[in-house]
């Protein structure tokens, strides 16, 4: 244990991590010494995406990112994608396609949509697919998932989607 | 799927309606509380050491060095389980912690509370284990005849069903032997909770499960407490399917907790929890079906052999069902079947979504390819010809009086014009853009399946679900200890409390022991059945309340009075009161829901042992290169007999998602187990369908044939997606490579063989 502290900047707000283990893994920093219990731990080896963040531009595993090298970055979770407690698009069309069942792969699903659709406001099927396929479901079989994403990038394109 | 509705609004959230999930916001918002985001005030964490051998005499067990680490709270073994040493869903079999002997690798040792996981850790490692290796008994095959392994023996349970004539014989037999892998649940929320000891002696859990009720049960039995001294509050469960129903870290938290008075959480890793929940039994069966040359079904002879690993867990009731359904939904005079499910070293097997129906469905539906293939017949004709339907009996003599449209499913799914196109990109073909296939070799296969079970508990258990509904100025609070685990009984439960009070607002009340009875659990298809019966039930008796006391009070003829839109309604128009007003003095019902009754079976297997059924078929269609043994599953196609559909979407999820475990069931979900090792106790090595890996799924029909007796109609469907989606994947791959394939999962080796050298 040591008695320095470093500075994580997370959904826009610098916090204090102090007392912490040099071991310590990103996600178990933001789950249980800051307050950010979003992202989630189902595997905690990169395998599952349930973790999912944003630091900078990359979707990343927040289970394999040691929480002391994160520092200096813009670190986004699950918690920051609703601003002002307003629902994304991505959030949205979520619960009104039915992609939500337990609810335990979502917050990582929403971060790495959330990214694609930046990237990508029109992506095939396929593209879509691909994109998630870090992002494990048991609940779903991902077609209602599939169907979000679609409805939030057509809804992002001006468009409705019957 | 474009005729499923997507968005509706919260008034019209009734039965029937896409209504949206009441707990979908916080779960999209990232701020819902799952059993792994508990928090408490002088939190410890708790840990567990497991066992490395799956046989072993424990020869020393020294706690001392653990003890004395800086941090370390308490560390518990056997000896300090305060109440009864063993627990079980059915039969208490299950050490709290080993004491002499370990019976499968993983068993619990001995537990450990500290001040962070590292220390934790650390602490376990300190732990001194003298183990003496046993030989493990691996092979289910020779359980019954080898020593027992365990005080209770190594036979959980036989079943012999033996139904009409046992002679006769068919002039077409079809024989063969099956098997099917150890599936994992797989579920992505970790086993995890809190436990908090009261001041009163007593202690406060609060974990994610299936079954609060049962739960409280064997925790207060293994704690010595009275079961109100052990109350047990549901957390946010990330997904169930079976791995929640038996206990896995309820008893250490409470020990560790009561020991050092402080609140103590635990979460299993990944790793952990593939060794510290149940797995879906192992099956190896074989059949012999006699049917005339106008291919009418005359027997089937099974024998089913499962193995149930090191404790009992449900194993019992898992081999009534594999037994009872062994042939399949079909018309069958006479039959003989032997279920049998044993005690070995391996890991622990229960329950799972499809509970024994999974496996035989595998076996039942390739023999009837096979007859079909005999007979030169389609198979899709083979099955409508010998299809169960209503009035006909079923193996144990029981005579369906609900309704059963196998017919219905399968030539729905049958005549179903598939949508999908071959795609030319690389990434749509077998092995993906890493071990890409050869377009030119590809080989195409689609074959169609069908299956079923029974809904809710069977054999003359006592199954009931229980519910409050309390109706104050016009808001609904609903209490029922029913288990969410992301089916969507909160839904339901809302969307059954606007249809019968005709109010907006209904809340839900935390499932919790101490305020509800029993809901019984969630498994065997039953909650939208038992629960949403008590809540019905409950609801129904508060609006007769309140038409009661409008008719006292304005003297207006009870049957004159309707409940709609927040009012209390005369039919002529002449008279409305809101229910606002008119509930200002709360109204509060409280009930317990049964289905009918259900009984043994007798010594030979009969009797009607269960209440209702639901039936489903699938139809894949695969893509498989035979020369690398790759294989691509294209498109599921399904037809499901739901009785009344509640809440489309939700029901779509259920079978989209139930169809995406029996496609990994058929191509890669596997617990490999080496001499009593797991082998892949990992998401790296254990595999299951991604985005890339599950093909779209068409829904062909969706039977609304309304089941008598049951709540508006509705059957469960939870459970028949995952039943004879993996027996249509594997029969499709067998279309495309003209292979027996007698193994779930199909493995690459399965395909491409490796010819000895001569």
């Amino acid at each position: 244990m040591s008695n320095d502290f470093y500075t994580l900047n997370v959904n826009g707000e610098d916090h204090q991590v102090a007392d912490s283990w040099a071991g310590e893994s990103l996600l178990w920093v933001l789950r249980e010494r800051l307050g950010f219990p979003g992202a989630k731990n189902a595997c905690e080896e990169g395998e599952c995406g349930s973790c999912s963040v944003r630091i900078g531009e990359e979707v990343v595993c927040s289970c394999l990112v040691l929480a002391g090298s994160a520092t200096e970055q813009e670190i986004t979770t699950i918690e920051g994608l609703s601003a002002e407690g307003e629902l994304s698009d991505v959030q949205q069309a979520f619960i009104d396609a039915g992609a939500v069942q337990c609810g335990f792969c979502t917050p990582g699903l929403l971060v790495t949509i959330d990214d694609l659709l930046e990237k990508n406001e029109n992506p095939d099927d396929l593209t879509v697919r691909e994109a998630i396929s870090g992002n494990l479901c048991r609940c779903t079989g991902y077609g209602r998932i599939l169907e979000a994403v679609q409805i939030a990038a057509a809804s992002r394109r001006g468009e409705k989607r019957e | 799927m474009s005729e499923v509705k997507t968005k509706t609004p919260i008034s019209n959230s009734r039965i029937g309606d896409s209504a949206p999930r009441p707990d979908g916001i916080p779960k999209v918002k990232g701020t819902f509380a799952f059993s792994s985001d508990l928090w408490h005030e002088k939190m410890l964490w708790g840990g567990t050491l497991r066992s490395p051998y799956p046989a072993a005499r424990i020869n020393k067990l020294d706690i001392t060095e653990a003890l004395l680490i800086d941090g370390v709270h308490t560390v518990l073994t056997h000896s300090d389980v305060p109440g009864e040493a063993v627990y079980g869903l059915e039969h208490a079999d299950q050490p709290v912690m080993a004491a002499e002997v370990v019976r499968y690798e993983g068993e619990p040792v001995a537990i450990v509370a500290a001040d962070h996981p590292e220390i934790v850790r650390r602490a376990l490692a300190a732990i001194k284990v003298e183990y003496e290796e046993m030989v493990p008994l691996t092979d289910p095959e020779i359980a019954e005849s080898v020593g027992h392994i365990h005080p209770d023996g190594n036979v959980f349970r036989k079943i012999n069903i033996r139904h009409g004539d046992q002679e006769i014989q068919g002039d077409i037999q079809v024989e063969g032997f099956y098997e099917v892998g150890m599936q994992d649940q797989a579920f992505l929320g970790p086993e995890s909770g809190l436990a908090v000891p009261g001041e009163d002696g007593g202690v406060d859990l609060y974990v994610s499960t299936q079954w609060l009720h049962a739960d409280q049960r064997q925790v207060a039995s293994c704690l010595g407490l009275k079961e109100e001294d052990v109350r047990i509050t549901l957390a946010g469960v990330g997904g169930a399917f079976g791995a929640r129903e038996d206990l896995s870290l309820h008893v250490h938290l409470c020990m560790l907790a009561m020991r050092t008075n402080r609140p103590v959480k635990m979460i299993y890793s990944r790793e952990e929890s593939f060794h510290g929940h149940v797995h879906r039994h192992p099956a190896k069966m074989w059949y012999r079906h006699h049917a005339d040359r106008e291919g009418n079904l005359l027997r089937v002879e099974a024998r089913v052999l499962l193995d149930g690993g090191a404790y009992a867990s449900s194993s019992g009731a898992v081999i009534a069902n594999a037994a009872c359904f062994a042939a399949g939904p079909y018309r069958i005079p006479n039959a003989n079947i032997e279920g049998i499910v044993v005690r070995t070293n391996n890991p622990p097997c229960g329950a799972m979504r499809g509970f024994g129906a999974v496996q035989t469905c595998m076996g039942h539906e390739a023999q009837m390819d096979k007859l079909a293939a005999v007979l030169n017949v389609d198979p899709v004709e083979i099955r409508l010809k010998n299809a169960l339907k209503t009035g006909d009996q079923l193996l144990t003599g029981q005579i369906i009086t609900g309704t059963a449209p196998v017919a219905e499913v399968i030539r729905t799914c049958a005549e179903h014009v598939p949508s999908y196109q071959k795609s030319s990109d690389l990434m749509s073909l077998p092995g993906g853009a890493g071990r890409t296939a050869d377009p030119e070799h590809i080989s195409r296969g689609e074959a169609i399946a069908v299956g079923f079970k029974n809904l809710m508990f069977s054999e003359g258990f006592d199954d009931f679900s229980s519910a409050v509904c309390h109706l104050e100025d016009g808001v609904a609070t609903i209490t029922c200890a029913c288990a969410e685990v992301g089916q969507g009984f909160v839904t339901l439960a809302q969307q059954i409390t606007r249809e019968i009070l005709g109010v907006e607002e209904v809340i839900l009340a935390p499932a919790a022991t101490e305020t509800v009875g029993s809901a019984g659990s969630t498994s065997a298809s039953r909650q939208t059945w038992m629960s949403g019966g008590a809540v019905q039930k409950a609801c129904e008796e508060v609006r007769l309340k309140l038409l009661q006391r409008v008719t006292e009070e304005h003297e207006i003829g009870i049957d004159d009075l309707v409940l709609a839109e927040g009012q209390v309604l005369s039919l002529n128009g002449d008279f409305s009161i809101s229910i606002d007003v008119a509930t200002e003095n709360p109204l509060e019902a409280r009930v317990e829901y049964r289905h009918a009754p259900t009984f043994p079976l007798d010594e030979n297997g009969q009797g009607d042992a269960h209440v209702s059924f639901a039936f489903a078929a699938h139809r894949a269609v695969v893509d498989v290169d035979p020369e690398l043994g790759l294989v691509k599953v294209v498109e599921l196609i399904t037809s499901q007999d739901v009785g009344r559909l509640l809440n489309p979407v939700q029901a779509i999820g259920q079978l989209e998602g139930g169809a995406a475990q029996g496609v990994g069931l058929a191509v890669m979900e596997e617990v490999l187990v080496a001499e009593g090792n797991i082998r892949n106790a990992s998401f790296t090595d254990y595999l299951i369908p991604t985005a890339l890996d599950m093909p779209p799924v068409e829904v062909a029909a969706i039977i609304e044939q309304p089941e008598p007796g049951a709540p508006f109609g509705a059957k469960g469907i939870g459970e028949p997606p995952s039943i004879s989606s993996t027996a249509a994947v594997v029969a499709a791959i067998r279309e495309a490579t003209n292979l027996e394939l007698p193994r779930v999962p199909v493995r690459l080796t399965d395909i491409v063989s490796v010819e000895e050298p001569s």
